[in-house]
């Protein structure tokens, strides 16, 4: 589904190298997660996958479902199926939350050239949704993230994945500042979109979340390279002794 | 103190072929304006008060003209019940309109004159007040001047709004008209104004408002782009009455919008707002001055502008708090959002308390969209251009919330609309 080859990024602005030559696949109807210490370029990675801007790919590929996504914009990524779930989701106001997705849902419709969905089949969908994450209507009716605790951003950002129905899911820290019930709607939210056809990329530094949402493959990142890559036994190990060893045992 | 020679000159050359209306009961008022006039002056590039703006082409004496659009008007306000009163080049026009009658209400025009009218109390006198401690001398001008206008009494409360179309056809036109508003104690109207006008236009709105009386304005200035206007509210507010002004501009090469609002009696209510959008060619100043002379009232100014490709943005707004003004509420924001490096704004935000119990809070700011909302947007699947769209509604929200009827907000927030996506064609 996803396939990153050899992917380079340094930071437009600086001349600093940030990916130093990542390779990644991950198979529809796999759970992928990613692990490393801060500052290893988890969240760079998944910007760069978006279309953020500020980076500059050296070198490398991206292709989702066989297509190139690194010459696309943002929003083309999108609707070819690629969802970035922020590990801050950005606050707007003055945008109505419900307005917010009722356009990207029907943005993405569109470019994919399928019907818009009616202000009635969305409401019904949304409030069916938003029930399951325990999100209330009080927080659809608000702007964008606006007075959201940082719990319930996080689910808002769940929300808005299972609207969307991406291809591909990169859930960037989706899981820190839950609580534990809150984290078991996050994971239920992800298991129920769990499916043949779509991937998952779940960037975490707790096991925890790794305990709701059992992951195919582990893979260790670290100074902007994956050190090493395993089964859901490498979070445990790296729960139990941390990084450090790891480095070494690659170095 | 005599005027400069250059003044004399420019003030004859633009009254020279104007006629003082004679007779009836304005034709005092209309004599003393023309004697302030001539005092005054008319503004110039170097007036402190017109640092931002340059007034040449709002007082220039030939007008220059300006193309009539071709595409229809888009319609606003046209789903709304109310009652049509139609202006075409500044001229009444009574086959367009409708029966000037409403129950609460009751509405005379300015050039039908009589001997003895309501309007003699107020007509140029709100103007003479506004006068103090700024010079607007434009506004003296069409007390003069003025060749019609609504006289408008409010004495209950009319079931619909009276709705004031100004049209333009004639590329040449030069319109001053002068209306008088007069809301009873516990009387409610709702004003509307909508509509290009002239390619020169001078408006203005004196309003008077007796306690508890409540009046809604709001106005849409049409989108001609060549077209010119300067416009003034004055509006007097009595003992727990509710004034609140709202105006949205979508293009215009030149527009002055000045609002002087007085508190003089107490708890009363006053609210001035504004968003204009520009492209181009495109220069819109604000201009507020607010006067505290009584207890415990409330002021909120706000004002909105969306600039891109070079377009100005002018606001200069002033809170004055009387000694005895106790317990005042003022409220001012002026925010612009640019849309490119190209574009302006300028604002000169103005207190000024000589009350020691008051809340008074301003604030200016000038900014771009936020990259990082708009990457939020696109990565949700938005495109650049409808998130950009989505951001700058978001961004004169709260100045359309100033308007308090909803479905008049949803009219103004189409019209926004409207205007981006053409933007975007
Ligand atoms: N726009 C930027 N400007 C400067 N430095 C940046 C920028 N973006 C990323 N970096 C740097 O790149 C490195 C990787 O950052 P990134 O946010 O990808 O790490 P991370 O693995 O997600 O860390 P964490 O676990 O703390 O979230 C860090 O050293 C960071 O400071
Ligand atoms: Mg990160």
């Amino acid at each position: 589904m996803l396939e990153i080859k050899n992917l380079q990024v340094k930071l437009e602005e600086e001349d600093k190298q940030i990916l130093k030559g990542v390779d990644l696949t991950v198979e529809a109807g796999k759970v992928h997660a990613i692990m490393g210490p801060n500052g290893s370029g988890k969240s760079t990675l998944s910007y760069v996958l978006s279309g953020r801007d500020g980076y500059e790919v050296t070198d490398g590929t991206a292709t989702l479902a066989g297509e190139d996504i690194l010459d696309m914009e943002p929003e083309e990524r999108a609707a070819a199926g690629l969802f970035l779930a922020f590990q801050y989701p950005v606050e707007i106001p003055g945008v109505g939350n419900m307005t917010f997705m009722r356009t990207a849902v029907n943005s993405q419709r569109k470019a994919r050239g399928q019907e818009e969905m009616s202000s009635t089949d969305f409401l019904k969908l949304v409030r069916e949704k938003a029930k399951e994450l325990k999100i209330d209507a009080d927080m659809l009716k608000r702007p964008v993230n606006v007075g959201f605790s940082g719990g319930e951003k996080k689910r808002n950002e769940i929300l808005q994945m299972a609207m969307l129905e991406p291809k591909m899911c990169i859930l960037d820290e989706t899981d820190s500042g839950l609580d534990v019930d809150a984290m078991r709607l996050v994971a239920d939210g992800v298991n129920a979109l769990r499916d043949e056809g779509r991937g998952f990329l779940v960037i975490t530094h707790y096991q925890r979340l790794l305990d709701h949402i059992q992951p195919d493959v582990v893979h260790i990142m670290s100074n902007g390279r994956i050190i090493k890559t395993g089964g859901p036994e490498l979070a445990l190990e790296v729960e139990k002794n941390g990084y450090e060893h790891l480095k070494e045992e690659v170095a | 103190m005599a005027l400069p020679q250059p003044k004399i000159d420019a003030l004859e050359a633009r009254i020279a072929g104007l006629t003082l209306p004679e007779g009836g009961w304005s034709e005092a008022a209309r004599k003393d304006a023309l004697s302030r006039l001539t005092a005054m002056g008319l503004p110039h590039a170097r007036d402190e008060y017109w640092k931002f703006t340059r007034p040449a082409k709002l007082v220039e004496a030939e007008v220059t003209p300006a193309t009539v659009l071709d595409e229809d008007e888009m319609p606003i306000f046209d789903a709304f019940d109310r009652l049509k009163i139609v202006f075409v080049d500044g001229v009444f026009d009574a086959e367009a309109s409708d029966d000037l009658s409403l129950e609460g209400v009751s509405i005379d025009r300015l050039a039908e004159s009589q001997d003895i009218h309501w309007a003699k109390d107020i007509y140029g006198v709100l103007e003479t007040r506004g006068q103090d401690p700024v010079e607007r001398s434009l506004a003296a001008l069409n007390t003069a001047f003025a060749t019609d206008g609504l006289l408008i009494h409010v004495h209950g409360k009319p079931s619909k709004p009276i709705s004031v179309i100004y049209r333009h056809e004639s590329e040449t036109s030069d319109a001053v008209l002068h209306h008088v508003v007069k809301v009873d104690a516990g009387a409610e109207a709702t004003i509307l104004e909508n509509g290009p006008a002239a390619a020169r236009f001078n408006n203005v709105m004196e309003v008077e408002i007796a306690d508890t009386g409540k009046l809604h304005h709001v106005r849409a200035q049409g989108r001609d782009h060549e077209r010119r206007a300067a416009t003034h509210v004055f509006a007097r507010l009595g003992k727990e009455s509710v004034f609140k002004t709202f105006t949205l501009t979508v293009n215009g090469v030149l527009t002055r919008n000045e609002c002087v609002l007085e508190f003089t009696g107490d708890d009363a209510v006053g609210h001035v707002a504004g968003a204009c959008l520009g492209d181009g060619d495109f220069h819109h100043d604000d201009t507020v001055f607010i006067t505290h002379d009584a207890v415990n009232c409330e002021s909120r100014q706000v004002f909105k502008k969306v600039l891109r490709n070079g377009a100005v943005g002018v606001f200069q707004g002033k809170i004055l708090v009387k000694p005895d003004a106790q317990q005042t509420d003022g409220y001012q924001i002026s925010q612009s959002l640019l849309l490119d490096d190209d574009s302006q704004f300028l604002a000169k935000p103005e207190l000024e308390i000589y009350a020691d119990d008051v809340a008074c809070s301003h604030g200016s700011t000038s900014g771009a969209i936020d990259e990082d909302s708009l990457f939020y947007l696109r990565a949700r699947g938005v495109p650049r251009g409808m998130a950009e769209d989505l951001m700058t509604i978001a961004f004169i929200a709260e100045a359309v919330l100033e308007v308090e009827d909803e479905a008049l907000q949803e009219e103004i927030n189409a019209r926004v609309e409207a205007w981006l996506a053409r933007r975007r064609d």
